[in-house]
């Protein structure tokens, strides 16, 4: 089995955002990059399946030269080998291309992503990815069980699960528990060292979307506690200062 | 969220930048298996004076033990800025955690790759590297801390084996090892390494209760008495006082890594902390004393973090001395206890509790800055080194 898990480089959760150029960029100076969280688990999933069947895990990741720790670190977990196009992935068509690209020249039985980047969380690419290679696409999904040719899949809907089944090759975007992510050993880091990663080029430059402007949420304001016994008081204070009744 | 990254390192001089990708991908690692596997349980088993019997096994898959060591020897064969980070991040997990991995790795797997015959290195090295197998190192006596040279223990030879007698104190992972590597005295008066392990008739390892300082890890005595040691345990390469002391040098480097650990976890605390306690209407950190107390910490940090990374370099290439790797543990340690302090100072009365990771970092530190050389000695072996005349002979 071939599986293609496409990785995003994004800020770490607790990373202080600030923007720069006009608030048109986000500030890097001293950002920590981590793997996405949800695409740790479609890759911790690859991984499984890997050892389950056999085959070969690909990572790819749309990202300039800084995210070569995230790639690194995914090659450490098990994946055995790792191609980088080279380009600032800011916009989610542009990089369903880039996959769809890499993909068309290689016959994956499956593409796994992240249900969404932790960054811009637009949760897209994988329905575009689908769209231009004319597969499936589904997600979120939560479980994935491979048998044959076919794929047992558990996708959460509103308010509940959806149990699907569907025929190879897939494009899926994975959210938690389809595996439990996995933190590399030092040895896998070793063996990370003679892993292949190759870095392409972009085909083509089709952004559809162009960013105006950042700005950050207004601040959280500070909590008033309010006696269980003056609850008076609490429906005045919404009324009045909150304004919601 | 998958990623269970809550941590992040300052970092005010850029110094990341001077990091490769793969020694981020082992900090990174190593982070994500402190919070996950650490930071959860360990003020509880700190709190019941316990050492957490289930870690070792997953020292052992995460590759903590000999980390540096050829893959051959079970080892992950990174450098030494690579280990440096690890220890840097157990150590902001717990002090007690980092002296376990220390010893296993610096005074245990190191001497016998160094000092061992092929046949010893392929009989313990793998099995220390996964954890299944615990070592301790015995130094120290009752009678003989900070001068060593005058140890009272001492083996005889025997036909085909040696008796050994006499007595260890102070030794970390003491209760818990399967494998001693002791140090004691030949006929000739010439101190040697002995592999002594659990099970030999008259070796007994009593462990040290009442500790108010590393209190997660096993601190115990090794006694031996009439002690019958089979030849083929003898380090063959061992010579001489010189030998424990270059073990002591691999693990102070490692300390002096992760006494920055600790302060960071101190500093973070005591940061988060400042920004959300109000008094007088503001938050604490808007008041000028507590800013000092908040700068200077990032500042000694960014010191600290120079020195490591320096270092680490001088240690990848060959270069690093004694007086430069007693520097950089004694400036470390000290730097950490005293951020540990303000930073209990700046949690009020919280920081007594264990909410907070403070107290335990601070009582922790109290052994690090006695233990692998006294903060004093490290000040006489710079002397010395400045000088050329030794104080302390
Ligand atoms: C928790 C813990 C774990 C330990 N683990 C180990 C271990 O695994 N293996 C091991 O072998 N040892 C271990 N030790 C022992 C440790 O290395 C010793 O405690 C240390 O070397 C100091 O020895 P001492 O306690 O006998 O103090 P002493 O040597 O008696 O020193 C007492 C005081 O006198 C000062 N002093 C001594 N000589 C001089 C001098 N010439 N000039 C000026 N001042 C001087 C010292 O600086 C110190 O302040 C551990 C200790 C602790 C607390």
């Amino acid at each position: 089995m071939k599986i293609l898990v496409c990785v995003t480089s994004v800020p770490d959760t607790t990373t202080k955002i600030s923007f720069t150029d006009n608030n048109t960029k986000l500030n890097r100076a001293g950002v920590q990059y981590i793997t996405g969280p949800y695409d740790d688990y479609a890759l911790s999933r690859a991984v499984e399946l890997k050892e389950q069947h056999g085959g070969t895990v690909t990572v790819l990741n749309v990202g300039e030269a800084d995210t070569e720790p995230v790639i690194r670190k995914c090659l450490a977990i098990g994946a055995d080998d790792a191609i980088r196009v080279n380009a600032d992935p800011t916009d989610a068509f542009f990089v369903a291309e880039q996959i769809a690209a890499i993909a068309r020249e290689n016959a994956y039985d499956l593409i796994l992503m992240g249900r969404e980047s932790i960054d811009y969380n637009g949760g897209q690419v994988h329905g575009i990815v689908g769209e231009m290679l004319g597969l499936p696409s589904i997600s979120p999904v939560m479980k994935l069980d491979i048998e044959g040719s076919k794929a047992r899949i558990t996708r959460e809907i509103e308010g509940g699960k959806d149990e699907l089944e569907a025929t190879l090759p897939l494009v899926l975007g994975c959210q938690e528990p389809i595996a439990e992510w996995k933190i590399p050993n030092m040895r896998g880091i070793m063996s990370a060292r003679t892993k292949p990663l190759k870095v392409v080029e972009p085909a083509g430059n089709d952004t559809l979307t162009k960013v105006a402007g950042y700005e950050l949420p207004p601040p959280r304001g500070a909590v008033r506690m309010i006696p269980a016994e003056e609850a008076e008081t609490l429906i005045s204070l919404l009324r009045t200062e909150a304004k919601v009744l | 969220m998958a990623n269970n990254t809550s941590f992040e390192s300052p970092d005010l001089y850029g110094i990341d930048d001077l990091l490769s990708p793969e020694h981020k991908v082992v900090r990174a690692s190593m982070r994500d298996f402190v919070n996950r596997e650490i930071i959860p349980v360990i003020e509880d088993y700190a709190q019941r004076a316990e050492f957490p019997t289930f870690m070792p096994r997953k020292f052992g898959e995460i590759g903590a033990f000999g980390p540096t060591l050829p893959a051959d020897y079970g080892g992950g064969e990174l450098d030494a800025i690579s280990y440096g980070l690890m220890m840097q991040e157990i150590e902001r997990g717990d002090s007690g955690m980092r002296s376990c991995v220390s010893v296993q790795s610096s005074l245990v797997m190191w001497p016998i790759f160094t000092y061992g015959s092929e046949e010893q290195k392929r009989h313990y090295l793998p099995k220390l590297a996964k954890g299944e197998m615990m070592g301790c190192f015995g130094l120290t006596e009752p009678n003989q801390g900070s001068d060593p040279a005058g140890m009272q223990t001492r083996f005889v030879e025997k036909r085909d084996h040696f008796v050994l007698n006499g007595s260890k104190l102070w030794i970390t992972n003491g209760p818990i090892a399967d494998l001693a590597v002791v140090w004691a005295k030949n006929e000739q008066g010439r101190i040697r390494g002995l592999l002594v392990e659990r099970g030999m008739e008259g070796f007994s390892t009593p462990e040290i209760h009442h500790k108010w300082s590393l209190r997660a890890s096993s601190t115990g005595e090794l006694v031996f008495q009439e002690v019958r040691v089979p030849k083929e345990n003898l380090l063959p390469g061992s010579d001489g006082l010189r030998s424990p002391l270059a073990c002591l040098d691999q693990a102070r480097y490692g300390i002096a890594w992760g006494a920055v650990g600790a302060a960071m976890d101190c500093y973070a605390s005591a940061l988060r902390y400042a920004l959300e306690r109000r008094q007088f209407g503001r938050p604490i950190a808007s008041f000028q004393l507590v800013q000092k107390k908040l700068a200077e910490m990032a500042t000694e940090i960014t010191k600290a973090q120079l020195l490591c990374w320096r270092l680490g370099v001088l240690k990848n290439e060959g270069r690093a001395t004694t007086a430069q790797i007693s520097l950089a543990k004694r400036n470390n340690v000290e730097m950490a206890l005293n951020i540990a302090r303000e930073a209990r100072q700046i949690h009020g009365a919280m920081g007594i509790t264990g909410d907070y990771p403070i107290m335990r970092h601070l009582m922790n530190l109290e052994s690090v800055i006695t233990y692998e050389g006294t903060h004093d000695i490290h000040l006489l072996i710079l002397g010395s080194d400045i000088t050329g005349i030794p104080a302390f002979k």
